[in-house]
């Protein structure tokens, strides 16, 4: 099955560039002079406070930060021991963070689902919307239908994100009682799942998948539309006209289908851009998602921290461009079957 | 009896004002063909595909009516509504377009999209339509079908394409079949075979054919009766044969004059002088390496030219023909240095008569810049070879920009002259390509080659682009200008009837290999070779009384194999190339 074979080699590919994406990321990370511990020990020093400073040594021997860089990275990956012995992200110990004084693991916790579940949603929005609205205009190109909708598009490009979040946050709770911030009710925070909980957090995810998705949905559609103007060019539509085709059957089957591959090929790109993208909008929102914690252990260099928020982005990335690879496997058989052609 | 569709006094025009067709009227009668025939812009097709109502967004029928006979009531066309008009496409009237590459859709398999005709209009299930299916499959000559049936059209070569895109108009079996230019971008042996079988196809079902060609070779084999269009009118129309023989428009006439054929009465005629030549390949041979898709198979070998064995005398035309994919192109690339010979192969050019030939692969720095001067190219595409953003003038004096020669000045007056010895005018300088016609391009492009005052000339199907009038006009101006300058070409064509007029020395090749190489007169006399006699018989003259002869054509466009055991070659086995008579040589056992 040639098609598994692919799967399975995109893969080990994606493995593979995600310890290049390791090296990267923990590298950027310490390009800044300092780390938060030798920042807090000058601080200490500085208003004369030992006691704090010899907490701080401690944990500096700890983490393996009086270490070279190089073996700071075998010991954070776990390709190395550390003074615990094997203990790295390959063994699911995310590390400490400073800032917070807590496991990675705990803090970045419910918040990494929550952040995997905003983009879904997002995602999916993007799609529901801009693919319809992206034929139609195509078909209906240069009539009131184009210019409304490529209208109301660039109006959702141009609008900041914030500022759709707080007029919708107005409106949503004015006529629709939609709840304000948060992406669950506070009574269910740190609270075990149940149907009320899950109920609770789809209502308030209404308001954030318009907002994150809206900027894409628009974008994507007047791509759509221009791939589709290509495809109804082309001869093969006439063929399917000369069948004696009905239009909205035509249009599915056949240019739908062949435009569809860009589509579907953005899905890799989609993702990280609404992770970093909805960073700002979780601060206004206040959304419990993975983007202002990265904010913040950006700002204090929390390294731990900041580099493993980093690479759960890259990940979601390259299992974007995976999924959206192995998709147009299956989709297109021009390239499936490349070679085999003469 | 009323006839099966009668068109009358169409007109299609675009926007207000701009009328593309007018006052068109036809009839077409059961079982008949009629074929339309024009140049390009004489809004031949737009009046056919305003039958079914196919036509560009800002085309209007703004007056005329289209009627389709029913057996008890007409129903007329132009005037039903968009889902009556459906019932009709595919199922009663159906269509063949022009590019069999681009009119199946890349991503459905074949099966899929001929079945969907049997799904829209019969409610056929799955298995039905795929039974009825492989039968028009195997029809239309699929050796396959159940292999056609799970094939993507890219998997097919052009005519095996067009014969799906048959099987798709076929398998409704409908009354009336349109054929708009079926076989224009086929080969001349595969256009034969089509033909053949839609002529085939028609007698068995008795349906109507309406075929819209530029070629009165093809109309002459094909049609029963005919119009003549030429600027959105119709010219002449009536019975194909009293008018092939006859035509009485002038501008049918002119058509007539302009279609080149092959000579029917040829003496053979004597060799060419073997001394002076200008070029001269010896066992140049190529071979590219094709990667295979996936690490488990073996590359495969692609032997583009075999032991090509040409001369080219000086202030001659020698002849290139064959089908895509003979190997042609590569020996003319080679020939321009453009590529490497594989090793053993060497191409002496000798600039003026008494230089020392030189070898193209291996020049100084010096020599090459010389060498480019003196060999130029002319493209088969006069669309793409000039570019759109560079004035003529900067297109035509670059070249001697490149190679420093004279001043602005200086270069202007020359490609003013130049402009002026094609036949174009000196104050078109200023103007940027897409202000030309075709025709008017290709002289561009002439000019262009000429700029440099070059002994060798390279033309790469220079005129297979072209409306026939145009090209007639491309043909004589090459002769004009090759026998004021005493200039040679290497001509590569795949249209015996184009080649017949200019060459003075033809070699045809097959799969790398050229396998018969003679004066065109002596080739067209005197053909020995299976494939040179196929492509003599699939060559559609506009003579009525010279069919094509598809036996022969199916005995040599074969593969290789099929033929009589002397001309038989294998991957090991290649028989030489064999004198017959003075300068004529085969490549047969002997």
């Amino acid at each position: 099955m040639s098609i598994l074979r692919y799967a399975v080699y995109r893969f080990f590919t994606m493995l593979l560039t995600l310890l290049v994406v390791s090296v990267l990321v923990f590298v950027i990370i310490n390009l800044p002079p300092g780390d938060y511990l030798s920042n807090q020990i000058a601080e200490l020093r500085a208003s004369g406070q030992s006691a704090g400073v010899e907490k701080a040594e401690f944990l500096r021997r700890e983490y393996a930060l009086d270490r070279p860089l190089w073996e700071q990275y075998m010991i954070w990956m776990g390709f190395m021991p550390g003074p615990h012995g094997f203990s790295g992200l390959i063994h699911g110990n995310f590390g400490w963070s400073f800032e917070f004084d807590r496991p990675v693991a705990e803090i970045v916790g419910e918040s990494l689902w929550l952040t995997v579940l905003v983009n879904l949603a997002a995602v999916l929005f993007v799609y529901v919307v801009a693919l319809p609205l992206g034929v139609l205009a195509a078909a209906r190109s240069r009539t009131w239908v184009d210019y409304t909708s490529a209208f109301v598009g660039y109006l959702g490009l141009a609008t900041p994100n914030f500022l759709l979040a707080l007029i919708l946050f107005y409106y949503g709770h004015r006529y629709f009682d939609l709840p304000i911030g948060g992406l669950m009710d506070p009574t269910f925070e740190g609270q075990p799942w149940t149907w009320e909980k899950v109920k609770s957090v789809l209502i308030h995810l209404i308001v954030p998948t318009f907002v994150i998705g809206t900027s894409g949905a628009s974008a994507m559609m007047q791509r759509l539309r221009a791939n589709m103007l290509d495809e109804l060019g082309k001869p093969y539509v006439e063929t399917a006209i000369a069948k004696g085709m009905a239009p909205a059957r035509m249009l599915t089957k056949y240019p739908l289908r062949v435009a569809f591959n860009p589509f579907v090929a953005d899905i890799g790109n989609l993702l990280p851009s609404m992770v970093s993208g909805s960073v700002l909008v979780s601060v206004v929102l206040g959304l419990q998602t993975i983007g202002p914690t990265l904010l913040t252990a950006l700002k204090t260099q929390d390294q731990f921290l900041s580099a493993f928020v980093l690479m759960f982005v890259a990940l979601l990335t390259l299992m974007g461009t995976m999924i959206s690879d192995v998709l147009l496997v299956l989709l297109d058989p021009r390239i499936r079957y490349e070679g085999r052609e003469t | 009896m009323r006839p099966l569709l009668s068109v009358e006094d169409l007109t299609i025009s675009f926007g207000p004002g701009q009328t593309v067709v007018g006052n068109v009227s036809f009839d077409v009668e059961r079982g008949q063909t009629l074929a339309i025939v024009g140049e390009s812009g004489s809004g031949k097709t737009l009046s056919c595909r305003a039958i079914l109502r196919i036509l560009p967004r800002t085309a209007r029928i703004t007056s005329g009516r289209i009627t389709l006979d029913d057996g008890t009531k007409p129903v007329v066309l132009t005037e039903i509504g968009e889902r009556r008009l459906r019932s009709i496409r595919g199922d009663r009237i159906s269509m063949i377009f022009q590019e069999p590459m681009r009119s199946l859709s890349p991503l459905h398999r074949i099966g899929n999209q001929v079945s969907e005709v049997l799904w829209l209009h019969r409610g056929a299930s799955e298995r039905e339509a795929r039974r009825q299916v492989l039968q028009t499959f195997d029809r239309v000559g699929f050796p396959d079908p159940e292999r056609a049936y799970k094939s993507y059209p890219f998997e097919l070569s052009g005519g095996m394409r067009q014969r799906a895109m048959i099987a798709m108009a076929m398998v409704a079996k409908p009354e009336l079949l349109i054929a708009d230019e079926p076989t224009t971008a086929l080969d001349v042996t595969t256009q034969a075979q089509v033909l053949g079988l839609i002529k085939e196809l028609q007698q068995e079902t008795g349906m109507a054919l309406i075929l819209v060609t530029h070629d009165l070779g093809v109309v002459a084999n094909m049609a029963e009766r005919v119009v003549v269009m030429h600027k959105g009118r119709v010219m002449e129309a009536g019975d194909a044969e009293p008018m092939l023989k006859a035509p009485a428009h002038p501008y049918t006439k002119q058509l007539f004059d302009a279609a080149p054929a092959i000579p029917a009465e040829t003496a053979p005629a004597p060799p060419l002088p073997d001394q002076d030549l200008i070029l001269d390949m010896r066992q140049v041979s190529k071979t590219y390496t094709m990667r295979a898709g996936s690490g488990w198979k073996p590359n495969v070998l692609i032997h583009a030219c075999r032991g090509v064995d040409l001369k080219l005398p000086r202030g001659k035309t020698l002849a290139i023909v064959g089908e895509s994919g003979s190997g042609k192109t590569t020996a003319a690339r080679i020939a321009l240095g453009a590529e490497p010979p594989d090793p053993g192969g060497e191409i002496l050019f000798r600039a003026t008569p008494d230089a020392e030939p030189l070898q193209v692969h291996k020049m100084s720095r010096s020599q090459r810049t010389a060498f480019q001067r003196q060999a130029q190219m002319v493209f088969q595409d006069p669309y793409s070879s000039l570019s759109p953003r560079m004035r003529i003038q900067d297109a035509m004096t670059e070249p001697l920009e490149i190679h420093r020669i004279g001043d602005r000045a200086e270069r202007r007056d020359r490609a003013a002259a130049m402009l002026d010895r094609v036949g174009l005018n000196a104050d078109m300088l200023k103007r940027y390509p897409h202000a030309f016609s075709g025709g008017q391009r290709q002289r561009l492009s002439i000019a262009r080659a000429l700029m440099l005052d070059p002994a060798l000339i390279v033309c790469d199907e220079p005129t297979s682009a072209l409306d026939v009038s145009v090209q007639e006009q491309i043909l004589t101006l090459l002769e004009d200008i090759r026998d004021r300058h005493n200039l040679s070409y290497l001509f590569i064509s795949h249209d015996l009837a184009v080649v017949a007029r200019i060459a003075d020395e033809v070699a045809v090749m097959r799969q790398g290999l050229v396998v018969e190489q003679a004066p065109p007169e002596t080739l067209f006399h005197n053909p020995q070779h299976p494939y040179t006699k196929a492509l003599i018989a699939a060559q559609p003259e506009p003579d009525i009384e010279r069919p094509i002869d598809l036996k022969l054509v199916a005995q040599g466009a074969g593969a290789p194999d099929s033929w009589a055991q002397a001309f038989r070659f294998t991957e090991s086995v290649i028989p030489s190339l064999v004198e017959m008579e003075p300068g004529h040589k085969v490549r047969c056992h002997v």
